[in-house]
């Protein structure tokens, strides 16, 4: 009886159209347990907690609670089944006071007045409206919200991301008590001393499919790692290899000097230069500043503290323009960002030249025939299907994202995932792309999500965590095992050597 | 799984009337014409002569100058509502002033509060970012206003339409109306300006993706500002030439075209979400409209059953479009 | 705390503005009394309902443009049935017109939900249709309505207890507006759906994590919205003995005060007060535009420049807010 699991999830999946982004997930949840769910970027943790939550239907799968399917299809019936999240980004309505607020979750307001206490918030105003109280304590309030219905199962995102220390502090404490009274909890963290410190066991997903559960016991993280990232580190070196040669020795000269940049409070203090000739990786995991780095650079945010500078002279960018006319030119990971889907290629790479007031006259058909036209045969853009964009391939897509700055030859590059979601034939191309144009003397700032392309590619890589640059790893060393690693807050010296992390692993099923 | 797009000839049968929808929405418009036509002719024989079709086309012309105000601005995603004010406005300044001035001063000065309105809008979307319709309809409510002021100011001198505008407007030469003069090569440069400036791609770009083209370094509120104030330009001319259609002054005149010519671009093909759409079809939207009034003249429907039908239309095709739209 | 102080500070000031407008209008022609109060409130009753409609569905994070036209069609279908019919017959009439209205709301509320085409264009669709349906109830103005209903808007309530100076300044149309909105504003305020209401307004993500039906709140405000502006319909009805198939100018009003009232367009802020003090204050500028022998014309050109103006102002207010 005490042994029945709370949650018993299998075989779990999601599709959005054709891509999938859960395949086969699973999670077994004891009584009493803090479970950790960990993946690499993209590996599917988000979309598993929003179908257990019910923000979105699953397509396949068998979800039991306490032995019983539950029809969790909205977050109403998800709450009735005893499943209750507290997300990332908290879910009170800014506009209701957090009396309100409970009345809108059925909370009762006794309970949640001692989590409060014990949580560590002392005076807190009930009528104060939920957008006048600090992030990190509405995140709290709805860590305490969920507390007081009691649910047979909390499903808690990065909870302790964004919190000062002394609450992160509290809300761990105030967890692991809560664990005692057989109750579970889903705990989603990069944090392995977290994890570590508070967690059982681990549930390890890895492209859409659960690769193993591990029980959590001291040098764990290690084994951890190597279920993120799969069997298929040493491929990797053997073809980093090849790239890297064609590399060019990075002597040019400074062209982006970015000092103690500050924006918002997730980019805290980031200095680096990029020079002519060269691709700089940007590694982070999600949510660690780098959106706003990129946005900063490319102009299309303010920053609030610091400075950057562009051929050694200062600039404050208002406006996108400001910085194109710099020759700063940002390529979005998400293409929706950047196209529009209902026209042309030929329209979508021609975008820029019309932008200014000067150019709104007529076009000049031949000249922009020729400069579009070359783009297209540089990034050898499949024009099958040219009149609408959507109905490219997103690898072609991509591809128009990049040609439009081609054709508009700028001289810097900021590449924000620019190989999200395509196929590996388009990745290729791209490398060579980002490669050849480091050749010509151009600069590329490059994000990725996926770490082996930064030894493809780059030529160093700048490791942000938390809103700071904390590495920056010289590309013969930067494969993926030391980039995980620094990504997540790790010293660089690590312990494992990476021919032990790529011995292949028996077990990559799920552990009863 | 490799790069290739895919072909229509893959996709299923509805997803590739879709697309051919959105790839040639003229045919099926034509169609509709077409239809439309020959059921009138069902139901009232004989009505199908030179006479019936050069009336058609000489009161489709001013709805269809009207509707393009509303295909420009429903390309980036707006809409025009105060086109009826400023039409009326050139209309009945045209019509006094003519009493006092040269037909070519009266016309000259006729535009002047037309642009004015689209100034008002034009800041008011671009640069405040009021939702169009509100913007619009806001300013309309003032250009009444300031007509009615005017109207008591000239109460005294009288009116009188330049002879030029009443012929554009009502003459017919070899069995054309004379109003194609203007009206060709307006359409012309309308068709010009979507397709082949700079000024035209922007128009599209926006509707479709405002953000990219923030991205791709455009100045929204230029782009907007130069819009409202061409749409309220166009919407000055066409009340030039509406006046001299309907001879008679009044503050209500080019009003209850602005309902019509909104249901005519979207009928046309335009989205009203912005980055798709043609002059060509609004102008064959303006004709299958004008063809419907006639029909429902004949069967006797009355104003609120169009008023209806009309809505009905506008909120149907919208929706409709937004399937297409979500077609990836 | 700020917040709710600042929100208590606005609608002070409307008030405050609002008495100056008053005494304003004393100035300008010292025998402005409790006569004329009387008419202001019943020139503001069918406003103020437009208005109470505008304000629940910007709430919730909508907008209704149908609202004027949703005053005509339930004004002429109220006049025409009772044109001619029993007093008695009126009973029935006004339930029926409110439930019209409410049904009519839903409906715009039910399009919204499923053809997912924006707020701004299925009520635009369902202005003209709604237009178009009052032409065809009654294609001129025309009507009637029944003597007991036109009399709970003309006259003061009489308060035996008080000097008839005192009563004076109390028109039964204020009373009805009062009760009317109260009704239905305070249970609802009180409610879950109250609540849900604000939140699909302040957040549609948050509301719907945190277990809001989002579809069905997002019909049931613009029902009560339709529910209101049925009640406007009446009172354009109780208030002229006919109905006019023609909308008012009523739209534009509606956001102007809606916005000015403190309710931000986008949603999930402000109350009810807020916009109805604002429409009072509106009412009376233009009363005092009058009272300084302004030619009503220009009137028009001066109260259009300000809902303009209030407008732009509300949407710049809305576009630092979500830029912050």
């Amino acid at each position: 009886m005490a042994t029945e699991p709370l949650l018993d999830a299998t075989g779990v999946a999601k599709r959005y159209g054709a891509v999938a982004a859960l395949k086969n997930a699973s999670l077994t949840l004891r009584p009493g347990e803090v479970h950790a769910l960990m993946g690499a970027n993209g590996a599917g943790k988000s979309t598993l907690v929003k179908i257990l939550t019910g923000a979105i239907p699953a397509n396949a799968g068998r979800i039991l609670v306490r032995g019983q399917e539950r029809d969790i299809r909205s977050p109403a019936k998800a709450r009735q089944a005893g499943l209750v999240p507290v997300y990332q980004e908290p879910s009170l309505i800014p506009d209701l006071d957090v009396l309100s607020n409970l009345r809108l979750t059925q909370t009762p307001v006794e309970p949640f007045r001692h989590w409060i206490k014990e949580l560590g918030v002392p005076d807190l105003d009930l009528r104060d409206l939920a957008r006048d109280v600090p992030l990190a304590i509405q995140r709290v309030l709805d860590l305490a919200r969920a507390l007081a219905v009691e649910p047979d199962v909390m499903l808690l995102d990065e909870m302790t991301a964004a919190l000062p220390a002394n609450l992160a502090e509290r809300v761990l404490d105030v967890v692991k008590r809560q664990s005692q009274t057989g109750r579970s909890v889903i705990f989603i963290s990069h944090r392995f001393v977290e994890i570590a410190a508070l967690c059982d066991r681990a549930t390890v997903l890895r492209d859409g499919a659960t690769v193993g559960v591990v029980d959590i016991e001291p040098g764990i993280e290690e084994k951890i790692v190597e279920l993120m990232l799969g069997a298929k580190v040493e491929k990797q070196r053997v073809a980093q290899k090849k790239a890297t040669e064609g590399a060019a020795p990075v002597d040019g000269s400074t062209r982006i000097a970015v000092r103690n940049l500050k924006v918002g409070t997730k980019l805290q203090d980031v200095s680096f230069d990029l020079k002519d000739g060269e691709v700089a990786g940007v590694v982070a995991l999600e949510g660690q500043g780098q959106d706003e780095l990129f946005a900063a650079l490319a102009g299309s945010i303010r920053p609030d503290g610091g400075t950057i500078e562009v051929d050694g002279k200062a600039v404050r960018f208002t406006h996108p323009v400001d910085a194109i006319e710099k020759g700063i030119a940002y390529v979005p990971g998400d293409r929706s960002e950047a196209l529009a889907m209902q026209q042309s290629v030929r329209e979508n790479i021609a975008l820029p030249f019309s932008a200014a007031f000067r150019n709104w006259g007529p076009i000049a058909k031949r000249r922009e025939d020729a400069t579009v036209q070359s783009a297209i045969e540089r990034l050898q853009i499949d024009t099958r299907a040219q009149r609408e964009v959507q109905r490219l391939s997103g690898g072609n897509q991509q591809k128009v994202t990049i040609a439009r700055w081609i054709a508009a030859d700028a001289r810097t590059l900021l590449c924000f995932d620019p190989t999200r979601g395509i196929d590996v034939g388009t990745k290729q191309e791209i490398y060579k792309l980002l490669r050849q144009l480091a050749g010509q003397g151009k600069s590329v700032l490059f994000y990725t999500s996926e770490l082996e392309e930064v030894q493809l590619v780059c030529d160093r890589a700048i490791v942000i965590f938390g809103g700071k640059v904390v590495d920056v790893l010289p590309v013969e060393i930067a494969d993926e095992p030391a980039l995980t690693r620094a990504a997540y807050g790790l010293p660089r010296d690590a312990k494992a050597d990476v021919g032990i992390l790529a011995e292949p692993h028996a077990a990559p099923e799920a552990q009863p | 799984m490799s790069i290739s797009a895919t072909t229509p000839e893959q996709a299923p049968l509805g997803r590739r009337i879709k697309r051919f929808m959105s790839d040639y929405p003229l045919v099926p418009l034509i169609i509709l014409l077409v239809l439309l036509v020959l059921v009138l002719n069902i139901i009232q024989p004989g009505i199908l002569n030179q006479r019936w079709v050069g009336n058609t086309i000489k009161f489709a012309i001013p709805l269809a100058l009207m509707a393009g105000c509303q295909t420009m601005t429903m390309l980036t995603g707006g809409i025009d509502l105060s086109v009826g004010t400023a039409a009326t406005m050139a209309a009945f300044i045209v019509a006094t002033q003519g009493a006092i001035h040269d037909p070519a001063t009266a016309m000259l000065m006729a535009l002047v509060p037309a642009l004015c309105i689209g100034f008002v809008n034009g800041i008011g979307v671009g640069v405040f970012r009021v939702h169009p319709l509100i913007m619009t309809l806001g300013t309309s409510l003032i250009g009444v206003g300031c007509l009615q002021v005017y109207q008591r100011t000239v109460i005294a001198s009288g009116a009188k339409v330049p002879d030029f505008l009443i012929w554009l407007g009502t003459g017919v030469t070899w069995g054309f109306p004379n109003a194609l003069l203007l009206f060709i090569p307006v359409a012309a440069l309308l068709i010009f300006i979507q397709k082949r400036t700079g000024f035209g791609r922007l128009l599209y770009a926006i509707g479709d993706n405002e953000r990219a083209t923030r991205l791709a370094g455009v100045k929204y509120w230029q782009v907007i500002l130069a819009l409202y104030m061409f749409s309220s330009l166009l919407a000055g001319v066409m009340g030039l030439l509406y006046m001299g259609l309907i001879r008679a002054p009044s503050l209500s005149l080019a009003e209850p075209l602005v309902l019509t010519s909104v249901a005519a671009a979207v009928i046309g093909g335009t989205s009203i979400f912005g980055g798709r759409g043609s002059y060509t079809g609004t102008i064959v939207g303006a004709l299958i409209l004008q063809v419907m009034i006639t029909l429902l003249t004949v069967l006797q429907m009355p104003e609120g059953a169009r008023r209806m039908l009309f809505g009905a239309i506008i909120l149907a095709v919208t929706a409709a479009y937004l399937r297409i739209i979500d077609d990836k | 705390m700020m917040r709710i102080l600042r929100q208590q500070g606005w609608i002070a000031g409307l008030l405050v503005l609002f008495v100056l407008l008053f005494i304003a209008a004393r100035v300008i022609q010292p025998s402005y009394g409790a006569g004329d109060f009387g008419s202001l409130v019943s020139a503001v009753l069918p406003f103020a309902f437009a208005v109470a409609a505008q304000t629940v569905v910007v709430i919730a994070g909508g907008i209704d443009l149908s609202v004027a036209a949703m005053m005509a069609v339930t004004s002429v279908t109220a006049a025409a049935l009772m044109a001619g019919a029993s007093e008695e017959f009126a009973l029935l009439v006004v339930p029926f017109v409110l439930l019209m209205g409410f049904a009519l709301g839903a409906l715009n509320g039910i399009l919204i939900v499923v053809t997912r085409v924006p707020d701004i264009v299925v009520t635009l669709a369902t202005l003209f249709m709604l237009q178009g349906a009052a032409l065809l109830i009654l294609p001129a103005p025309g009507g009637g309505s029944a003597d007991w209903l036109r009399s709970l808007i003309f006259g003061t309530v009489p308060l035996p207890v008080l000097p008839a100076a005192v009563t004076a300044w109390f028109p039964k149309a204020l009373l009805l507006l009062v009760v009317l909105l109260c009704i239905v504003w305070i249970p609802l305020k009180r409610s879950r759906l109250g609540l849900s209401i604000y939140a699909i307004g302040s957040n549609e993500l948050a509301a719907f994590r945190s277990g809001v039906p989002v579809a069905r709140t997002k019909i049931l405000a613009y029902a009560i919205g339709g529910l209101f502006g049925a009640m406007g319909g009446l009172s354009l009805t109780m208030s002229t003995g006919i109905g006019a198939p023609i909308p008012g100018p009523y739209l534009m009003a509606s956001v102007a005060a809606v916005v000015l009232g403190g309710v931000v367009l986008g949603g999930g802020k402000g109350g009810l007060l807020g916009p109805i003090i604002a429409v009072f204050v509106l009412r009376l500028a233009r009363t005092v535009l009058t009272l300084l022998a302004i030619d009503p014309n220009v009137t028009a050109i001066v109260e259009g420049t300000i809902l303009v103006a209030v407008v732009m102002f509300g949407a710049f207010i809305a576009m630092r807010s979500r830029q912050s």
